[in-house]
This record gives C-alpha cells, structure tokens and sequence, in this order.
C-alpha cells in the first residue's frame, strides 16, 4: 500500500495537543488544527467550534495536492509553505514531516512573520511526536499486539450501523 | 488509508465515487446528503465550475454512528469525471480506502465507461494499489433510460471479476444506499481482517 496505516495513541495525541496549544498562544493565533494528507483530521485547538473543520481539513488537504501537483510538474518536490490572505483573516498552512498538515488561522493580533518564526519551532517539536508515532505502530504490527477494535466486529455490527 | 484514532476513539474511512464525465457520481452524493439526518452528516463541498460540472471534487462528510465504541466516519469523494482532468483524479485517489465505479448505462457512453475503468486502474496502480484487492462496488446507473446497455454486457464489459453490483438510477435514490452500504461494508470487513 501506499501509505502506512494513520494510527493516533492516547501519549502522542496529548504531546500533539500540548504542542499546537502552546503555538496557539505564542502566533496569537485563532484557531490551528492538524490534517492528514489524505484529508482526515487529527486535532485542532482554539476557536475550533466557530468552523466546520471536516469540511476544512478535506479542501486543506485538496489544496495542499494540488499545490503538490503543481510543484511536480515545475520539478519541485512540494511546494511546503502556503499562505493565504484574507481581508481579515489569513491561512498558514504548512507541511509537517512529510505527512501531516498543519494549519494555522490567523488575523492582524498576529503577523505573518511571527506565525512562520513559531511555526518552524512547532514543526521540528511535532516531526519528532509523528516519527516516534509512526515507530510505535509498526512496533506494534510487527510484535502482533493487536489492540485493533474492529477484529471482533460481526457482519450484525456492519448490519446495525446502516439500520 | 483509514485514519484510527484511539485518543479520541474514531475511524475515518475515505470513500471515492469515480466513473466517466455525466455518469451520475455527484448525483449519487446528492442523494446522500438529502437522505441523511442532520446529525449524521456534515456540510457538502462541490468545486464545481459555473456549469455544474465537477472541476476538483466533492466531498461529505457522513458520521453513521458507533461500532465496538468508536465513531465510524465516511467520507465521501467524487472525482472530476471529464478526461482532461486526469491530473485531479490521481489526487483524489491518495488514501483511498474504497472505491465505487458509477457506470453510465446508455449505450453510447460504453467507450466512456471502459475508458475510466481503465483509468481508474492505472492511477490506482501509481498510487501504489491494486483494483482487485481494494474495497470495491460497481453500479450501473441510469437504469431508466430507454436506450440502455444489457446488465449481461455490462457485467461482461465493466465487472470481469464479478465485485458486487448494483443498478441505480441515482436521480430518483434507486440503488444508491445499496451501493454506498455495500463499499462500506467491504471496507469494514477489511479493517476487521487487520490489513
């Protein structure tokens, strides 16, 4: 398969959380939230219920393949910065480690220089978070410890989610 | 691919509806959305162009409830169907968990049909999959149209290796949950066998 299964632990989610709290305050952002690259989202924080963040992390994720994309055919590898300017609010948007997107909603409380500087400091905290992430649910494969939920279900669970 | 998440006890799967330009696979969304409760589902994004035709994607959101305690999530994709829009599809298709065909029965898009199909194998196939081994339904939709293709042709063109079907008329709901229940099953069937 293409990519690894996405996986989200219970120590990490915290550590991610206490992260993108922490560049919440220092950006003077309004609202950050984590999005895989396939478009599913991770976590957010700040004014989060103001927003439909499904919607946004799906058009984020878009957004970041097309951009992706377009990178390729000017043989860039991805294009890792993406900023947005609104009248009054602005989109930075950035890759982290790779694999997951990292978005952060901002107004004129804050400035675009301030919101690079904090996030460069965020990305290198959250790299480390997702690559331990990643070490662990391949440890856990490998090693057969199978805390998967979905390996009891029955076809009368399938069933009922539809009734 | 399915996104688990144990702190917050959630599974996202990713859905896409893929099939030739006009063959009904945001109409198939459409349907959805109309049908679903409130509470179930979220907003639905079409970045279409001015003329409705699809130009990225469109995209629900569908939240069907629990299984074992953790909230399982649907979400639904179309891609841009039109020819020209290759480029967009493969996009779409990373992270695919589960694919729906939407065939268009008339006959003259016959061409159409096998020409996606055979797209749809080849951007699979560069995102690193493999068709026949994804979470996989076919539906042939337009069903009440008169100048339509037989379901023995169909299946003989469209469905060699015989992945669950469905006929639909996608304007009027027929055949839609079906199909969407079906995808939806194979895939959780596929987590369930720990992939």
């Amino acid at each position: 398969m293409a990519y690894p299964q996405m996986v989200m632990y219970d120590e990490e989610f915290r550590q991610i959380n206490a992260v993108i709290e922490k560049l919440l305050r220092e950006a003077n952002a309004k609202v950050i939230f984590l999005v895989d690259k396939n478009g599913q989202l991770i976590t957010g924080c700040g004014e989060t219920e103001r927003f439909d963040t499904t919607s946004l992390a799906s058009l984020t994720a878009g957004n970041i393949a097309a951009t992706g994309g377009l990178a390729k055919l000017i043989g860039e590898k991805e294009f890792s910065i993406l900023f947005h300017e609104g009248e009054k609010d602005n989109l930075h948007i950035s890759i982290v480690g790779g694999r997951v997107i990292l978005v952060v909603l901002f107004d004129s409380r804050s400035s675009l220089g301030l919101v690079r500087l904090r996030v460069k400091k965020a990305s290198e905290e959250l790299t480390g978070i997702f690559d331990r992430l990643m070490k662990k649910a391949e440890e856990k494969e490998r090693s057969g410890v199978q805390e998967f939920p979905f390996a009891e279900i029955t076809d009368d669970d399938i069933d009922n989610l539809f009734s | 691919m399915s996104f688990i998440n144990y702190a917050s006890r959630e599974i996202n799967c990713k859905i896409v509806y893929y099939g030739p330009g006009l063959c009904g696979k945001t109409t198939n969304l459409q349907y959805v959305y109309q049908k679903t409760a409130p509470e179930a589902k979220g907003k639905m994004i079409s970045l279409a162009t001015e003329t409705e035709r699809t130009l990225f994607f469109d995209f629900l959101p569908l939240a069907l409830g629990e299984i074992r305690g953790f909230k399982t999530r649907f979400h639904l994709y179309t891609v841009p169907g039109q020819v020209f829009y290759d480029a967009s599809r493969k996009l779409i298709l990373k992270g695919v968990d589960g694919v729906v065909f939407v065939a268009d029965s008339q006959e003259e898009r016959m061409d159409a049909n096998i020409e996606s199909l055979e797209n749809l194998r080849i951007n699979l196939q560069e995102q690193g999959y493999d068709l026949d081994k994804l979470p996989y339904v076919v539906q042939y939709n337009k069903r009440d149209l008169p100048n339509i293709v037989t379901l023995d042709e169909l299946r003989r063109e469209l469905n060699p290796t015989s992945v669950p079907e469905f006929e639909a008329c996608a304007t009027t709901g027929e055949g839609v949950f079906e199909t969407l229940k079906a995808v939806a099953k194979l895939i959780l069937i596929d987590l369930k066998k720990g992939r």
